[in-house]
């Protein structure tokens, strides 16, 4: 089994607990308007096939920083559209004792994800919006998709981080957090409601690809209102197997 | 007990002869608790360092010195004493008699004394021209023997940073064995080393001993003048926690007045003093408070510390670095932790005293390191970007548990071992000249023996590799001849009789040996082995420039096609140097090590097969070059981890930057990723780690409002600097370098 992956990231720290490695798969049948891969957008493009065994090689290298308390995470592009890759990748890794967390928007088939979060340790999903529309206006998916596939990881009880991308003037204000944490709420497997603030990075991956980049005249999301987001999440969500 | 002061410690060995990791060992109380102890500062110490943030403003405002003292020669006794604020210091003395004035110390060069204190617009006195008119500096001895062959590879800069102008530095004084003995002890045991060697037959390393032992015990007995100017008496032991931090000091301080050493240490001396700071706290006459504040007053004298240096000086070793490097923490080699109260003590002195490159703080990292520890220094990192990490679990298995290091990453047994350094290799710049025939490619100077320039169009590995061998062991030879020269007359006539003096007479030595641009020739050679390259000819016949045609795997990506080649080398040429035997029967040893030079040593290199253009800066250390790490921090380091320490014993220096965002969202989780950080790198026996947390951004607003920002202190290679210190390009050198990021 091969897959094709966008890069490695050797450090990640912000894609679930502890220090993990990060394999970007390409491809992604979303378009998000703040996205800040593009170029994982593109399916059946970029250069590396990895095998299974090829991955879990190099994977290898990273185990004294990642075994404890860390692990992978598999991010994108979106994972799933190569589901069969993941699952296999994840079930060696987890026989060999490696957490494994799938970064997703939920998009993908239903079966081959019931495959992929057999072997699954942590899911982390980005809601994006609460309603179908503004789902549909800014990323081109369904929200009902996502919700079908949140369903599946509660029903396999795999624990779930829900994120959301804080777009300053999109959907920063209290109701749209409020909205977001009823539906995470709603899932028991949920264990995390993580704010993300928006960025504005990614803009030179956009120049280089000759892309526009929809969110080019939106201000970035500022530490200040994170802190005051995340403060109103903690008074006003209730999330029974918080973890902090 | 021999004297009333060691009452209350346990006995031993260490009672009857120099022996300061014995008292350690009897007497030390490993701290395994977290840092909630800790104390602010006090009045009194904010006074005085308000008074301190004053002049360093003044000494910055006037081009970086405050002052020189043109007529006096610097040394033990030659200023009266001097004060920040003699009614407020509880620690004193002062190099000259005022603080931030310089002093000058000819002996390791007149010329350069000279010119530094030109550039800072003074004149060198008549008088001290006159004093050294029939006196020989070790910087005449040197360019007496120099042979052509080594003024050549000078000039190129094949071989940069030779200390044959200044002092060598390197040596670390046992300066505890002051506090713990008295200086009377220690005279009374070097007479008796000299009775011993006068009873045999004097042959010329004899004599030179005999001569050396003289001036030691002449210097300790200075060393107790010194003490007298300022009121105290150091010939007995010290009694309490502040006389122990006063007499060790005074050691110290004794060594900078007599040497403008390229890098003075200050050894390992925070669990020392913390069995005396414990001892005072246990019988009611020390608050932790107190404790703390003797700590601060120590460190703020070790922030006053100065040399003179000129500007040719600074931009091989930029900011102004002093290397007063003191090694914390560490195991002991019977499982027990050396972390005491007092290394935290001493890492808080960053908070009290706010963030600064000196003392250069070392943790000694290892695996077994009580966690609250380790999440002490992550956050100490993280907040201040003014500590390095090296491997204990690898450098107590050759050094023991009671070594130093010597500048910034070389280890050595303190009181046991000294090393002869100098320099460093440029590799990038060997390949160069061995494809050209031994000319040197930006100037067509024949500065090595006369070859064949390479023909062909593309370079074959093998064939290049061949001709590098042979241009290796020239310069290996050339390289080790010239290091033999500096330090015979380093020793006949500008030697550290003050340092020497706390040392044990007979001594180890090292010849530390360096190399500089290993990642440029590990890419270079991979990128001529997996890639295509054509080499460029200029009208004269030599390479100006390559051509690369397809891909190459560069080092710093964990790919074993690269980094073994990295770790060849580095074998390649310790095996070369090896061949050629080292002054006075010195251990051969080889760093990996810049410091700021990397920028010097680019400018003097044309361009290289791996893509670096002519004159462009390399990467600092053993740092993979940058922009060329596509697969993130961790690769990077398991690539570097992968070069060997037995190879490399005089250190390998990685220098690390990581934007505090790509180590987790907050305080607590940042420091717990990077404490799994160090402790994966250093669990495959990775050596040397500068960790600097922090954001380009806020160096590009350094750049551009300097005043904002007069403590912003960064890791650079081995040490932190003040960013403001760095010159321009050295700067954007800098900013250039890889900041890891955070990817979601």
């Amino acid at each position: 089994m091969k897959g094709r992956v966008n890069s490695f990231q050797s450090l990640g720290a912000v894609d679930g607990p502890g220090i993990r490695c990060v394999v970007f798969m390409q491809g992604c049948p979303l378009r998000c308007h703040y996205c800040h891969n593009p170029e994982t957008w593109e399916i059946g493009q970029g250069e590396s096939w990895f095998s299974v065994e090829e991955m879990i090689q190099k994977i290898s290298r990273f185990e004294s920083y990642i075994r404890e308390g860390g692990g992978v995470t598999l991010s994108g592009g979106e994972p799933l559209l190569q589901w069969e890759f993941a699952a296999e990748l994840f079930s060696r890794l987890q026989k060999l004792g490696i957490h494994t967390a799938l970064d997703t928007s939920g998009h993908g088939s239903l079966l081959g994800a019931e495959a992929v979060l057999k072997n699954t340790d942590l899911v982390l999903c980005d809601l994006k919006f609460s309603t179908e529309e503004q789902y549909e206006q800014y990323s081109g998916g369904s929200l009902n998709k996502v919700k079908e596939f949140l369903e599946l990881t509660e029903k396999g009880r795999v624990p779930l981080w829900i994120r959301h991308v804080v777009v300053p003037g999109l959907n920063d204000e209290e109701e749209d957090i409020q909205a977001i944490g009823k539906i995470a709420q709603s899932y028991s497997n949920l264990e995390k409601l993580e704010l993300l603030p928006f960025h504005k990075i990614c803009l030179e991956k956009y120049e280089g690809l000759g892309l526009d980049f929809p969110l080019l005249h939106h201000p970035e999301c500022s530490p200040e209102k994170i802190r005051i987001l995340k403060k109103f999440c903690e008074n006003n969500i209730d999330i029974p197997n918080c973890i902090r | 007990m021999k004297y009333d002061a060691w009452l209350g410690f346990n006995g031993g060995p260490w009672t009857e002869e120099i022996q300061v990791r014995d008292f350690i060992q009897k007497n030390y109380k490993p701290y395994e608790g977290d840092d909630s102890f800790l104390e602010g500062p006090t009045n009194r110490t904010a006074e005085l360092m308000e008074k301190l943030e004053e002049l360093l403003k003044l000494e910055r405002e006037k081009g970086g010195v405050l002052d020189i003292d043109t007529n006096t020669v610097s040394s033990l006794t030659n200023y009266p004493p001097g004060y920040l604020d003699p009614e407020k210091e509880i620690i004193v003395g002062l190099q000259t008699d005022a603080p931030l004035k310089r002093g000058v110390h000819p002996f390791g060069g007149l010329q350069m004394s000279r010119q530094a204190c030109e550039a800072y617009g003074f004149q060198l006195s008549r008088k001290v021209e006159d004093e050294f008119q029939y006196r020989t500096t070790h910087n005449d001895g040197v360019f007496r023997a120099y042979t052509e062959e080594m003024l050549a590879a000078r000039k190129c800069g094949v071989i940069t940073g030779l200390p044959d102008a200044y002092g060598r530095g390197r040596i670390i004084g046992d300066y505890r064995r002051i506090p713990l003995y008295g200086v009377d002890f220690l005279i009374d045991e070097k007479k008796r080393d000299k009775r011993e060697l006068g009873s045999q037959s004097m042959d010329t390393e004899t004599i030179r001993q005999t001569e050396e032992l003289y001036q030691q015990i002449r210097f300790l007995e200075k060393l107790k003048e010194m003490a007298a100017l300022y009121g105290l008496d150091i010939s007995l032991p010290a009694r309490n926690g502040r006389e122990a931090i006063q007499w060790l000091y005074f050691g110290y301080l004794g060594s900078i007045k007599e040497q403008n050493g390229a890098a003075m240490s200050l050894g390992r001396v925070s669990t020392f003093l913390d069995i005396y700071l414990d001892r005072d706290i246990r019988n009611g006459i020390l608050t932790e408070k107190e404790a703390q504040e003797l700590m601060d007053d120590f460190v703020m004298k070790l922030r006053m510390a100065r040399h003179l240096r000129t500007p040719d000086y600074n931009q091989l070793f930029a900011g102004d670095p002093m290397w007063i490097t003191e090694a914390l923490a560490g195991m002991g080699e019977d499982g027990r932790t050396l972390v005491t109260k007092n290394t935290y003590r001493m890492l808080q002195t960053l908070y009290n005293l706010g963030p600064a490159p000196e003392p250069n703080l070392t943790v000694l990292w290892s695996e077994g390191l009580p966690p609250p520890f380790k999440q002490f220094a992550a956050k100490v990192s993280c907040d201040t970007a003014a500590l390095q990490y090296q491997n204990d679990d690898v450098m107590r298995r050759d050094f023991g548990d009671d070594y130093a290091i010597a500048c910034c990453v070389s280890a050595m047994r303190i009181g046991k071992d000294m090393q002869f350094f100098g320099a460093r290799a440029n590799l990038p710049k060997l390949l160069l000249m061995a494809l050209n025939g031994g000319r040197d490619e930006l100037t067509g100077l024949q500065a090595a023996p006369e070859g064949t320039l390479y023909e062909g169009e593309y370079l074959e590995y093998e064939k290049v590799l061949e001709q590098l061998d042979f241009y290796r062991d020239w310069l290996a030879r050339t390289y080790a001849n010239a290091m033999n020269i500096i330090h015979y007359m380093h020793d006949k006539y500008a030697y550290e009789k003050t340092q020497m003096a706390l040392h044990d007479t007979q001594v180890h030595r090292f010849m530390a040996f360096g190399i500089a641009g290993l990642s440029v020739l590990a890419d270079s050679l991979s990128a001529i082995r997996y890639a295509k390259v054509r080499p460029i000819r200029g009208i004269d016949g030599l390479i100006k420039d390559f051509d690369i045609q397809g891909e190459y795997p560069a080092f710093g990506n964990d790919d074993d096609r690269v980094d073994t080649i990295a770790r060849e080398q580095t074998e390649l040429f310790l095996k070369a140097l090896k061949k050629n035997p080292a002054y006075r029967n010195a251990e051969h040893t080889l760093s990996i090590l810049t410091i700021t030079s990397n920028v010097v040593y680019g400018k003097k290199t044309g361009a290289t097969p791996d893509g670096r253009k002519a004159k462009e800066p390399f990467a600092p250390g053993a740092n993979p070059m940058h922009g060329r790490e596509k697969n993130g921090a961790l690769a990077s380091l398991n690539s570097v981890a992968k070069l060997s320490y037995d190879t490399c014993k005089d250190g390998i220096s990685n220098t690390f930057t990581i934007i505090p965002e790509a180590l987790g969202q907050e305080g607590p989780e940042r420091h717990r990723k990077l404490v799994r950080v160090m402790d994966g790198y250093f669990g495959q026996k990775a050596h040397h780690l500068n960790v600097n947390v922090l954001k380009r951004e806020t160096l590009l607003d350094a750049m551009e409002k300097p005043e904002k920002y007069p403590n912003l202190t960064i890791r650079v290679s081995g040490y932190a600097v003040h960013f403001h210190r760095l010159s321009r390009q050295q700067q954007q050198e800098v900013l250039a370098r890889t900041f890891h990021g955070a990817f979601q």
